[in-house]
């Protein structure tokens, strides 16, 4: 007989029935009209990368991803693997990242984006608390799906650390509602079939899972991969409730535009949304 | 069937599972489905049964080594999965996840390759039956394995290098799954060995375990004993291994692997996360996944099938490491005493009975040759020089 689940430790928790903190605040900015913009940066990338995460915030981005670099980025195109690589030889760990991330008053909520085996590796309670103490209060694992995610969210929850859910457009009806319910902060809508990474134009399959994801929620709906600048964010929350810009900012800071650039690009996106 | 199905999470023990990004967990779940569904209908193993009788040359001799086994004072038999059509066993699979995909409906095939033996398999695969195959490879390894590449293009495959991280087999499957990610609707990932994301290590053990039970027929036949004393095959994922140890894990023989020293999962790992699946992974102290160092392209792996974590943590395989010198010296060795050359993985195998050849005196060693060594004559000919 085959164990089951529960038996081999990978019961799903209910998420809890009460948004967490970050949650809260971009249910709030959604309240008063605005759409919501979320920025990623690679942490540990050049040493300047604190000033990038503020000049980010102070140009309108309502949420930060901090993105721990990890060996094998499987989710991320070349920018993001790019990023990743030069950070790790600059020697990022998910400890200097979360040290430095205690230093850094961005004034808007922060989020952690990496790869699964940092937290097993480190231990799912030591992980969920390094990022709690650092500031953190949502975690993005692009590589644990749902039924991988039970053991790591018995730790994060209690830990107060709000772990966002990807909801790809390949799920069927039947999945989806699965997936939001499990979600926490926000939900993570993959806008296509594709890792990160910058798209002349949006695709079509970015609406249609907003779409298929406001029809069944009220928590935060933000379209993620293949968003590239300021248009294409416009475009995208028509449906959704914001996006979430990773690679078109990344490819400028490893570019070497540093925090001014980071800064404008994100003021740029921020007006487009603002405008829409 | 001696080696069970995994659970229903797809774990062998506390190994496995299916750790993808949500846009492949409806393709994984699918081809699950299609191949427990395959696997039970008997046209469909009749036809791949078909395939590898008349296209891939099956069943494998098994050939005994005379004055190899008088050299060494150990009886040393050969599987011979080296004389298989592309010139090793991983046709076996992708033969089966060939026909699988068609019958799935898709049209296009991806694969990552180390040593380029897994790529031209499939490309092979691709051209039988007129399927796209797009084939990654470690840039790194495309240069030691420049044969092999031309091989592949030849049979109608794109090859195209991994450029990122160490370059070799790692990049080379994170690259696959990336692919995968976003052409999943008509592309099926044919993985080259027992790893990754559940259905993988149990359906490419399923497609190799015509291994282990031809081996366990013709051993029935050649030895007074019936079996081995000793079942070894070298281990990078692990599936040339875990096909022949199918055959005679319900047995006494001793099951063992073999891992290069610079890419020992289960010798020097701790459990991990990567490519879909946990299983001893080398990693450093973050847990950042380490880079491998082999002669041997096909091995150099940091990770390791699942199955091959859980048959070590409850004992029932064992697991050597062996340096390239030593699998240098055993490349020569077969050589020299058999005519057969050896490629450059099953010589870890070797190497390891040469080298413990005075605690296995006496004994009767099944060793699977997994493939042949033409496309490691140019890389020897520079280090022999």
């Amino acid at each position: 007989m085959s164990p089951t689940l529960a038996e081999e430790g990978l019961t799903i928790p209910d998420a809890p029935a009460e948004p967490g903190e970050f949650e809260r605040s971009l249910r709030a900015t959604r309240e008063s009209g605005r759409k919501l913009l979320v920025a990623y940066v690679t942490g540990g990338l050049h040493d300047e990368w604190p000033d990038v995460v503020r000049a980010v915030a102070d140009a309108g981005a309502d949420a930060i991803e901090i993105g721990i670099p990890f060996s094998d980025p499987v989710m991320d195109g070349p920018v993001i693997q790019e990023a990743s690589e030069l950070a790790l030889r600059d020697g990022a760990s998910p400890v200097t990242v979360l040290d430095t991330l205690r230093t850094i008053d961005a004034g808007v909520p922060l989020a952690v984006m990496t790869y699964y085996n940092l937290a097993f590796h480190m231990g799912h309670e030591r992980f969920a608390s390094l990022m709690y103490e650092a500031g953190v209060r949502a975690a993005i694992l692009p590589d644990l799906p749902l039924e991988e995610v039970g053991p790591w969210a018995s730790a994060a929850d209690p830990a107060g650390i709000e772990t966002v859910m990807l909801a790809a457009p390949t799920a069927p009806d039947e999945r989806l509602p699965r997936v939001v319910a499990r979600s926490r902060g926000f939900v993570y809508a993959v806008g296509l079939l594709g890792v990160t990474g910058e798209r002349d134009a949006l695709a079509e399959s970015s609406l249609i899972i907003a779409r298929r994801l406001k029809a069944i929620t009220d928590k935060p709906v933000l379209v993620g991969v293949g968003v590239s600048n300021g248009e294409q964010a416009a475009e995208v929350s028509q449906v959704a409730d914001g996006c979430v810009i990773g690679s078109a900012l990344m490819r400028r800071v490893v570019a070497g535009e540093g925090p001014a650039g980071a800064g404008a690009f994100i003021a740029e996106v921020r007006a487009a949304l603002d405008a829409s | 069937m001696s080696l069970p199905e995994p659970s229903s999470s797809g774990r062998f023990g506390e190994f496995g599972g299916r750790y993808v990004p949500e846009t492949l967990v409806p393709a994984c779940q699918e081809l699950e489905a299609a191949f427990r569904e395959a696997w039970a209908d008997q046209s469909f193993r009749d036809e791949l049964d078909g395939l590898l009788a008349d296209y891939a040359g099956r069943p494998s001799p098994i050939t005994e080594c005379h004055r190899l086994s008088a050299e060494l004072g150990v009886r040393v038999l050969l599987k011979r999965e080296d004389l298989n059509h592309t010139g090793s066993h991983k046709i076996n699979n992708v033969l089966g996840q060939a026909l699988l995909a068609k019958r799935m409906g898709k049209t296009r095939l991806v694969a990552e390759t180390g040593a380029g033996q897994h790529g031209v398999a499939s490309a092979t695969a691709a051209a039988l039956m007129g399927m796209e195959c797009k084939v990654f490879m470690g840039e790194v390894d495309m240069e030691r394995q420049a044969l092999n590449v031309f091989r592949m293009r030849l049979l109608g495959a794109e090859v195209v290098p991994a450029m990122s991280g160490s370059r070799t087999l790692k990049d080379a499957v994170n690259e696959a799954m990336r692919d995968w990610v976003g052409t999943v609707e008509n592309t099926h990932y044919c993985l080259g060995s027992v790893m990754g994301p559940h259905p993988y290590p149990w359906m490419v053990r399923e497609f190799h375990t015509v291994i282990g039970k031809e081996s366990r027929e013709q051993c029935a036949k050649l030895l007074e004993n019936e079996i081995p004393d000793v079942v070894t095959a070298c281990v990078g994922g692990g599936s040339n291994a875990i096909g022949i140890f199918s055959g005679f894990a319900d047995t006494t023989a001793e099951l063992v692997g073999v891992e290069p020293a610079g890419g020992a999962a289960v010798g020097r790992g701790v459990p991990g996360v990567v490519h879909g699946m946990k299983s001893y992974l080398m990693q450093d102290e973050f847990g950042q996944v380490q880079e491998a160092h082999s002669i041997s392209a096909g091995l150099d792996y940091p990770g390791v099938g699942p199955e091959h974590s859980h048959l070590s943590s409850i004992g029932r395989a064992r697991y050597e490491q062996v340096t390239d010198d030593e699998v240098i010296a055993a490349f020569q060795l077969l050589s020299r005493t058999e005519g057969i050359i050896p490629a450059l993985e099953p010589a870890h195998a070797l190497a390891w009975i040469s080298r413990d050849r005075a605690k296995l005196a006496g004994k009767t060693v099944l060793l699977n040759m997994s493939g042949r060594g033409d496309k490691d004559v140019g890389q020897m000919m520079e280090i022999l020089g």
